[in-house]
């Protein structure tokens, strides 16, 4: 039996002006049980409006938003959810188990203070005094502190800015682990790997409105060019001729073919130059594929 | 997926808070604020030192040759002047200063009580407001040999304890203008103008008659009246008093409310 996909947080055709500047222009979003959805955008798209009002920071000028069927500033709402702020300056005297405790006792039925600590790797900071944690310690007791209440939707505003590389793949690892339990999560970042690496579905927003809505796969395939490079030294300029070839260039001694046949377009360089090597054929990514959608996107405000 | 199910039928009544779960977050909250501050010596050591220093020079020192009742008016003056502290700056500094730095916004995201917040600044400002009118007793008492009956020393305690509301409520009035590090200057502007001129540091029949005239305008006036009759001195009614100090407390209070909901 098929359960029907419940829509736990939503946003119908919301408005938000800060004086003459519109951050958000009527903008729709769903958000599903159980899912995992990056919000991307550039600077200034709205991310931060559009999470400041389903947390009920803000209100809209118009619209609906919805939370669990309720107000957002209703607190029934926000004990269903976790949050995790971009900044935000903690009591530097409580200890980290102090702070846990405090925002533990905020819900109904919160996870124990051994388990929260497990789940965000921080059983050894526990009777630390929170100032004197480094930056990447304090994310994660931010983290913490975002999933002490056995949330069933949580909120992560860029939650791995300032940590190294192997604090970050353990912080994935984790919101996977919550994922996995039926949490949904709400991501923004500003790292395109950690989107990739998490998603279930994308949604990349500018000026205030949904550019796309989909999942990394569906994505990424708005972009179908991939890219060849190999050593070789057939003439650019003449690959670029070639029927389907988008551009070819030579940089430090390598040829950069991007075309959107690869397969048909290796072989015939493959049979000009026998001699060919170190060949590689990457898809694009999503980075790619931000770029060229928020790219399109002003090109045709620019049009109009 | 079975997880994700078993929530969905997950029943209403297993997320809802249970009433003693609400007033253990507000009591969590209470005591992470105390806490907060009482280990944090920049706030608590000029809370405490300031009063008792001011009180052992220009009181016990200086004005031991006046007698105990000088001591004893000194004991009321410098008791409103270190219970101001901790109202206007345990306030205003501390909303101001999380206003700025998001904490205040986390606040309002998670789902802790309404009020939480506040209610733990203001039993912060009762204990600091305490502690500051007990070591002024202690002085009084074992250094300037004061008599101070039990039942004066408890009217002074519950005067100070109560009588830091006002200064809360003005204090966080200022933290809801002032953003961030700007509080503390404007605050001082406030806290030590009107310890003067409510005759906190001279007494008022030493001040120009004009000044004199003015002292009503100053809540601290007000709490000086209340504290000087606690601890026996002056037989003039206190209602009035009590009742100034009570509509200052609300309608500061209320202002701040509203503009704290209004612009967070």
């Amino acid at each position: 039996m098929e359960q029907p996909v419940a829509t736990i947080a939503s946003l119908a055709g919301a408005v938000k002006r800060y004086g003459a500047l519109t951050a958000l222009d009527g903008l729709d979003l769903m958000l599903h049980r159980g899912e995992l959805l990056a919000l991307l955008g550039p600077n200034g798209a709205g991310k931060s409006t559009a999470i400041n009002l389903l947390l009920g920071l803000v209100r809209a000028d118009a619209g609906r938003v919805s939370l669990f069927g309720k107000d957002p500033q209703d607190i029934d709402a926000r004990r269903r959810i976790g949050v995790m702020l971009q900044s935000a300056v903690l009591p530097g005297t409580l200890s980290v188990a102090e702070l846990l405790r405090l925002t533990m006792s905020y819900y109904p039925a919160p996870r124990t203070l051994p388990e929260t600590a497990e789940m965000a790797g921080i059983g050894d900071l526990l009777a630390r005094r929170y100032a004197g944690l480094s930056g990447g310690q304090q994310r994660r007791v931010q983290f913490a502190m975002a999933l002490c209440g056995r949330p069933e939707l949580l909120f992560l505003d860029e939650p791995t800015v300032g940590m190294d590389i192997d604090a970050r793949r353990k912080l994935w690892a984790a919101i996977r682990q919550i994922v996995a339990e039926g949490c949904a999560v709400v991501l923004t970042t500003h790292y395109l790997e950690e989107a990739e690496a998490l998603a279930q579905r994308v949604v990349v927003l500018a000026k205030g409105r949904v550019l796309s809505d989909g999942s990394v796969h569906a994505l990424r395939s708005r972009v179908a060019q991939s890219r060849i490079r190999c050593v070789s030294d057939l003439d650019a300029a003449a690959i670029a001729a070639w029927p389907r070839v988008t551009s070819a260039i030579r940089e430090e001694g390598r040829l950069e073919v991007c075309t959107e046949a690869a397969e048909a377009v290796v072989r015939r360089l493959l049979d000009a130059d026998p001699a060919l090597s170190e060949l590689e054929v990457l898809r694009a990514g999503l980075a790619e594929a931000f770029t060229e959608i928020t790219r399109e996107e002003s090109s045709q405000t620019e049009a109009a | 997926m079975m997880e994700a199910v078993q929530q969905t039928a997950m029943p209403e009544a297993s997320r809802r808070m249970p009433a003693s779960r609400v007033i253990g977050a507000y009591w969590t909250e209470m005591r992470s604020e105390c806490i907060r501050y009482l280990r944090a010596p920049g706030f608590m050591l000029p809370v405490m030192l300031f009063p008792t220093m001011f009180y052992l020079l220009f009181g016990i020192v200086m004005n031991r040759a006046n007698g105990p009742d000088a001591l004893r008016y000194l004991l009321a003056s410098y008791g409103v002047f270190g219970v101001m502290s901790p109202g206007l700056f345990g306030f205003g500094v501390s909303l101001a200063a999380e206003r700025d730095n998001g904490l205040l916004t986390l606040k309002r995201a998670l789902p802790m009580p309404p009020g939480a917040y506040l209610l733990g600044k203001m039993l912060m400002a009762m204990l600091a407001a305490a502690v500051v009118i007990m070591l002024l007793l202690a002085m009084a008492v074992g250094l300037g040999h004061v008599p101070v009956s039990g039942g004066q020393a408890f009217l002074l305690l519950v005067t100070g304890m109560l009588g830091v509301l006002p200064f809360c409520a003005l204090g966080m009035f200022v933290g809801t203008l002032v953003k961030g590090q700007g509080a503390p200057g404007v605050l001082n502007l406030v806290y030590l103008p009107m310890s003067f001129l409510s005759g906190l540091w001279v007494p008022l029949s030493m001040l120009p008659s004009a000044l004199q005239k003015l002292a009503p305008i100053w809540p601290s006036s007000h709490l000086h009246a209340v504290a000087l009759r606690a601890i026996g001195l002056g037989q003039d009614p206190i209602g009035t008093h009590l009742l100034v100090l009570a509509g200052i407390g609300v309608l500061f209070g209320v202002l701040a409310a509203r503009r704290l909901r209004r612009v967070g």
